[in-house]
Formats: structure tokens, sequence, C-alpha cells
């Protein structure tokens, strides 16, 4: 669906992205990781063709990125906002001919969109007269209200509260379900590995991860386990050091331990062990969050400034 | 293009629809002539003193005598120091309007007379009563110098200069500077007052969409130059929508109450009875007003009116280029100051210069080349139209600020791209030109 390729951006003094590449495959749920200043919102300006790369091209769909595509993408901005003393009926009106629909064909959609919404009898009114909950919903619909290909959303939940949030969540996903393709920006990971199909994570301009989640997770996977013993010797002397305890406590007559396996190690060597001194009633592998990644590669990432 | 119209629309029909609009391209008008009305009606009222009580001690003896009582004005003679004195202390206290003249002993060409009144006098009676007293006292003088009265008072010459405008093709017409100045004194002043009007909702309906934040969604559908240009455009309109509302509503008004109120001659002739009485050597010339009027028939109003509108919006398009450009650069009205003090400048002169040097001499260079400048032509251009400009010089003026406005719109839309995405930064001039050289 869209394949960057080498973008370079450069204000003045600071390059904010520094030859990001990332391939976003079509029908997915695509996680623009990093944090705050990273370059997630410069790429997403230039996808937008708001602002144009100073070098590296965009394709969409095969295309080169060129101004007909803009009616094919949706962008819900981070800093979002309408018209305080516009009507939202016209408001909606204007933003989708906007992008390029006729006004017969925006009347419809909307009236569509807000029954669904359940925003019927919001027409005539006034953005400054709505809650800030209900606006984003507005600015929600007015984000996708001309079908799009590709939508662009820059942290969609922040403001809502958590009914509305999983409201518009249920949308995404449907939306996703019909065939448009997302790109999802955000710091906040529990709705990344709710949501998304694969990440990108930008950090200092530069991108530093992509693939799926489930891949992603794999691959930073540190072979470490948690095993739970039940009955258990009180001084139990593992002969086998095929592992290192990392932790080990008792909590309601259960001893907690974890394991991290020697590399190229599998678990079950070690479990002939355990058996020794317990029952076993718990064996789980600790795979790290796509926080807990986060937080690991952009504190590894060190600052060449400073 | 199409978007371009939407934006338009939207710009258009958002400001046109509200009610302020209406309030006031209705009021205005009515406010022009509630003013013009007034204007007339204490023109032919004030002039009256009607009821007036002027109680007169005379020292000398000889003012006294010659005072004559009229309809407004009734003179009171007092014959002793005691009783005006005791008038004094009670004045206040009498009923009707009352007045105290004290005149001393003795009277040269320079005379102190006291008026003493309970409340604020008018303007009209202190003159009306001033003259009554001067001329008394110049006649005392004639005669005293053996100056015969009867030939003074037949020798009363009075000049009318009526001015004429040849024409190019040789015919002569009526003209009059003073009705072309006084017209180009208040076009001066409207285009002056509106540039500033329509650029400032310009600017600040771009700060407005840079605060809402919905200027990003809106760069996402159309080029930052199209959302620009598109709203520069549709305010101009809103702004020429109220001139042509305004130039209807005021014809008609007029139509309306000059055949409803007052018959223009009626006015003049009563103003001239009245000025005469007042004093007969200092008004002696035809009434101004009469030659106002006119003046006004024998300038072109319509020609007038359309190198207006069209100097007005090509003038609209080249400052709210700019005016765009500033609201793009700050993140509220007040920040926005520094920037337009610099922009005000050529039209703050220009404006200065309609007052001084283009309505005394509209034909010079000095008038000439300012309305050959972009920056002032708006200003100066209109101020010199009802003088007569040759179509050249008009049309050359309006090419010059047709370039002066590509010119202003294309670094206006440089500035204005990259200001809109700046949130919370401040802007310095500096920072600005920076802007400008950055790649798209």
């Amino acid at each position: 669906m869209l394949e960057i390729k080498n973008i370079v951006k450069q204000y003045a003094k600071h390059r904010a992205l520094d030859d990001v590449s990332m391939h976003v495959q079509k029908g997915k749920i695509f996680g623009l990781l990093g944090p705050n200043g990273a370059g997630k919102t410069s790429l997403i300006r230039i996808i937008n063709q708001i602002t144009a790369p100073d070098s590296g091209e965009v394709i969409f769909d095969g295309e080169k990125l060129n101004s007909e595509h803009i009616g094919r993408i949706g962008y819900l901005p981070e800093e979002r906002g309408l018209y305080k003393k516009m009507e939202i009926g016209e408001q909606m009106l204007y933003l989708a001919q906007l992008k390029g629909l006729k006004r017969a064909d925006a009347i419809q959609k909307i009236k569509y969109w807000f029954q669904k919404m359940e925003m019927e009898t919001w027409w005539n009114k006034k953005i400054e007269e709505l809650s800030k909950g209900m606006q984003q919903k507005v600015q929600f619909v007015a984000t996708v209200i001309h079908q799009p290909d590709l939508i662009i959303l820059d942290e969609p939940f922040s403001g809502f509260d958590p009914v509305n949030a999983n409201i518009i969540k249920e949308e995404i996903l449907s939306l996703n379900r019909n065939g448009s393709t997302i790109i999802f920006s955000t710091h906040r990971m529990e709705s990344v590995e709710e949501l998304c199909d694969d990440i990108a994570l930008i950090n200092r301009s530069k991108k530093i991860l992509e693939g799926s989640v489930k891949d992603v997770k794999n691959q930073y996977k540190t072979n470490t386990f948690k095993i739970a013993l039940k009955n258990f010797e009180t001084n139990p002397s593992f002969l086998n050091s095929s592992f290192n305890i990392l932790d080990s406590h008792i909590e309601d007559e259960i001893l907690n331990l974890t394991i991290k396996l020697e590399e190229e190690k599998t678990i079950n060597p070690s479990l002939m062990e355990f058996m020794k001194y317990g029952d076993i009633v718990e064996l789980k592998e600790i795979i790290p969050s796509i926080h807990d990644i986060f937080i690991e590669q952009v504190t590894n990432t060190v600052d060449p400034n400073s | 293009m199409n978007k371009v119209s939407l934006i338009i629309q939207r710009e258009y029909l958002s400001r046109v629809k509200k009610k302020s609009f209406l309030y006031i391209t209705f009021l205005v008008p009515l406010l022009i002539f509630g003013l013009y009305g007034l204007m007339i009606f204490m023109a032919t009222k004030s002039f009256t003193n009607e009821g007036s009580v002027v109680h007169v001690y005379d020292e000398s003896g000889v003012v006294a005598p010659q005072l004559e009582s009229n309809s407004d004005i009734k003179y009171i003679i007092n014959k002793s120091k005691n009783e005006a004195d005791s008038l004094q202390q009670n004045l206040s206290s009498l009923s009707g309007k009352n007045y105290l003249v004290l005149i001393p002993k003795e009277l040269g060409n320079r005379n102190n007379i006291q008026l003493i009144s309970s409340e604020k006098t008018g303007f009209m009676l202190e003159s009306k009563v001033q003259s009554d007293i001067q001329k008394a006292i110049r006649y005392h003088m004639f005669e005293r110098s053996g100056l015969d009265l009867e030939t003074i008072n037949s020798i009363n010459p009075s000049v009318n200069l009526s001015t004429k405008l040849i024409t190019d093709s040789g015919d002569v017409e009526d003209s009059s500077s003073t009705a072309a100045t006084i017209l180009s004194m208040a076009l001066a002043i409207l285009i002056y007052i509106t540039l500033f009007i329509y650029g400032g909702q310009v600017m600040r309906g771009v700060i407005e969409e840079k605060n809402n934040r919905i200027v990003e969604v809106i760069i996402s559908s159309v080029k930052p130059f199209e959302l620009m240009i598109g709203k520069i455009i549709g305010i101009g309109l809103v702004g020429l929508t109220q001139f042509l509302l305004w130039i209807v509503l005021s014809s008609t008004l007029m139509f309306v109450g000059s055949s409803l109120l007052i018959d223009k001659n009626q006015i003049s002739t009563t103003m001239i009875e009245e000025a005469q009485n007042l004093s007969n050597q200092e008004l002696a010339e035809d009434n101004p007003a009469n030659q106002i009027f006119a003046a006004i028939d024998s300038l072109n109003l319509g020609e007038i009116a359309f190198y207006f509108l069209i100097f007005f919006f090509l003038g609209y398009l080249l400052y709210s280029a700019l005016f765009a450009a500033i609201g793009s650069a700050v993140d509220n009205e007040t920040e926005s100051q520094q920037f337009i003090f610099p922009l005000t400048l050529p039209l703050l002169f220009a404006y200065m210069m309609s007052f001084s040097v283009t309505v005394n001499d509209p034909h010079g260079p000095v008038s000439f080349w300012l309305s050959m400048f972009p920056l002032t032509s708006p200003i100066t251009m209109t101020t010199r139209i009802p003088f007569g400009v040759p179509t050249w010089e008009i049309i050359l003026s309006l090419v010059l600020l047709v370039g002066g406005f590509i010119l202003t719109t294309w670094i206006a839309s440089k500035i204005y791209r990259v200001g809109i995405l700046m949130y919370g930064k401040k802007a310095s001039f500096k920072e600005i030109i920076k802007w400008f050289n950055y790649k798209n």
C-alpha cells in the first residue's frame, strides 16, 4: 500500500528524518511508534503531502505519491481542531467536499455516519457547544467520511473517555475489516499490541525497528521463563547450571522462579530438574511487551551529542 | 481550482451570513445619512436664537441705540449700573434664556466687551451679538470720521468664483476643486480604513485556523497556497459586497431623502439669508453649500465609485496577502503588532500625503509617483481620481498594482506554508526570512 524509501527531511539545523524507509502492507494496521520529537509527525506530514521530503520517495499503491492520492487518504492529526463557530453538518460537508466528494454524495455519507455514531441531532450545532469528547467524535468522522484507502491516525484515543475510546477502536477495526489500511501513530503501547499487525519504531530521526508485532516480540525474547512450584523443598540445590535464576520468591506457599536459559538451550531438560524439587504448577515463557521493547530501544540509543 | 472555489464559498458565506454583517451593511448608510440629516437640521435650526433676551448695560451710550431687536433676540437696555449689578446677581433665576452684556465707556479698535450668562452660550448667539455690537461701533466710528453712512451701505460688492473645466473635447464643464477635495479626502479615509479592516480579517482568519488546529486537516486536502488565496478572495468579495450594498442603499436613501426631507435650493437660500443676517461683510460670497451641491453633481460619481472598487480590491489583495503571512507567523493577535507596524507605514504615508500634497497638487510629481507605487497607489490614486486623471495613468497604475499583488502573494505564500505549521514558536523577522528560504 505504502512504500517509504530513504526519506530525508532537513529543517535548518535539525534533521527530522534521516534515511527512513518502511513498508506498510495493504489491509494491515501499522503502528508508527516513537518518542516525542522522533520524527513521526514529519513523516506523516510527508505522506499527507503537507510537506515534501528533501530526498527519497513515497510510493502509494504502486504509484509515486501525487495530489490525486489526497482523496484516498484520511488524516486525523494529533493537534486537532475544527471551526468553532461553524455548524457541524456544514463543516462536515465542507471537509468532505475538500476531499473530493460530490455534495449529494457527501450529505448521504455524513447522514450515515451521524446515525452510526449517534450524532443525528448535532447537525445544526456548533463545535463550541459540544464537549471535548464529542468534538473528537466529530473529528474522527471527518477523517473517514470519504472512505479513504489509507487512514492515518495520530494519537486517536487522546481525549476520549474509555467508553468512547472503545467505540472508536471498534470503528477502526471495522474500517480495517472493510479494506482500509491504517497507520496508527502513538506512544500508548497497550493499544499497539491490541490493534497493530505491524510496527515500526522511529527514534532520533532514524527507523530502528520494523516488523510484525509477533516477529518483533520473538526477536526480543531473552529465553526467560517463569516457573511456579508447589510442595517444594525448602533448600533446593540445582546441579544443572544451564540456567540462571533471576528471581525467586515465595507467595502463598508457592515458589515463583524467573530463570534465564543459556543461549540455544530449550526448557525441557531443566524441567526434569525442577520436577525433583516440587510439583510444577505453572510454566510460562516471558515474552517482552512492545512497551518493554520500546523503552529498551529508546533508552539504548544513546544520544551522540550528550 | 474547484477546491479553491469551495474555500472562497465558505469564507464568503460564513461572513455574509453573520448578523454583524447585516447590521453593518444597513446601519452604516443609516448612520451616514443620520449625520447628514443632522447636519442639515443643525444648519437650518441652530441659526435661530429664539427667545433670547440680552440685557445691555452700555456705559459709552453709543452702542445701545443702534441695537435692534428681532424675532430671535430681544435687546433690553439697562439704564443704571445698579440695575445691571442686581441683574448679574439674579441672572440664573430669570426665566428663559437671559444674557447680560457689559460695554465699557471708552470704545476704540480693540474692545473688551463681556457677555455674561448663567449657562454656556451657543456659538450662534455669541457671533450674532458680537457682530451686532461690532456693527454699531463701526457705524459710530464711521460717523465720527465724517464718512457718509448711506454711501457705505450702498457699496456691497459680492464675488462668486465659478470654476469650469475644459474637457478633452473642448467643452466647458462645471468643476469645483472644493467638491473634489472633499470627496478625495473622504475616499482616502475610506480606503485606508477598509484596507485595514479587511486585511485584519484575513489575518484573524489565519490565526483562528492556526489556533483551532484545523489548518492541518485542511492542508492535507488542499495546498497551503490554495487555502490562503481562497481565504483572501473570499473575504475580499465580502468587502466588495459590502461596498456595493452601501452604494445601492446610499443612492436609494439619497434619492428618497433628498426628495422627502428637503429641497436643496430652499436650504441653501435659508442658509444664505441667515448667513447674511449674521454679518454682511464676512459672508457676502455665495453660499459654499450651494456650490458643493452643484459641484458634486458635476463629478462623475459612477466612474469614481467604479475605480474606487477596483483600487480597493487590488489594494486589498496586495495587503491581505501580507496580512495572511503575518497571521501564519504568530499565535495570537497581540504578537502580530510588531509585524503589522511596518506594513502600516506606506499606507499611513500615502494617507497623510493625500491630505497635504495630493489634494492640493493632484497632478504633481509626488502625487504621480505615489499613485504608481503599488504599496501607496490604492490610496493616492483613489484620492486623485475625483480631480480627473488621464486613462493611461490609471491603467499603468493598475498594471503595477497587479504586479505588486502577485509579488506579495508569492512572498506571503512561502512564509505562510511554513508558518501555519509552527505552533508555539515565537516568530521574529529573522525567523521569517529563514522560512522564506525553506524548500517546500
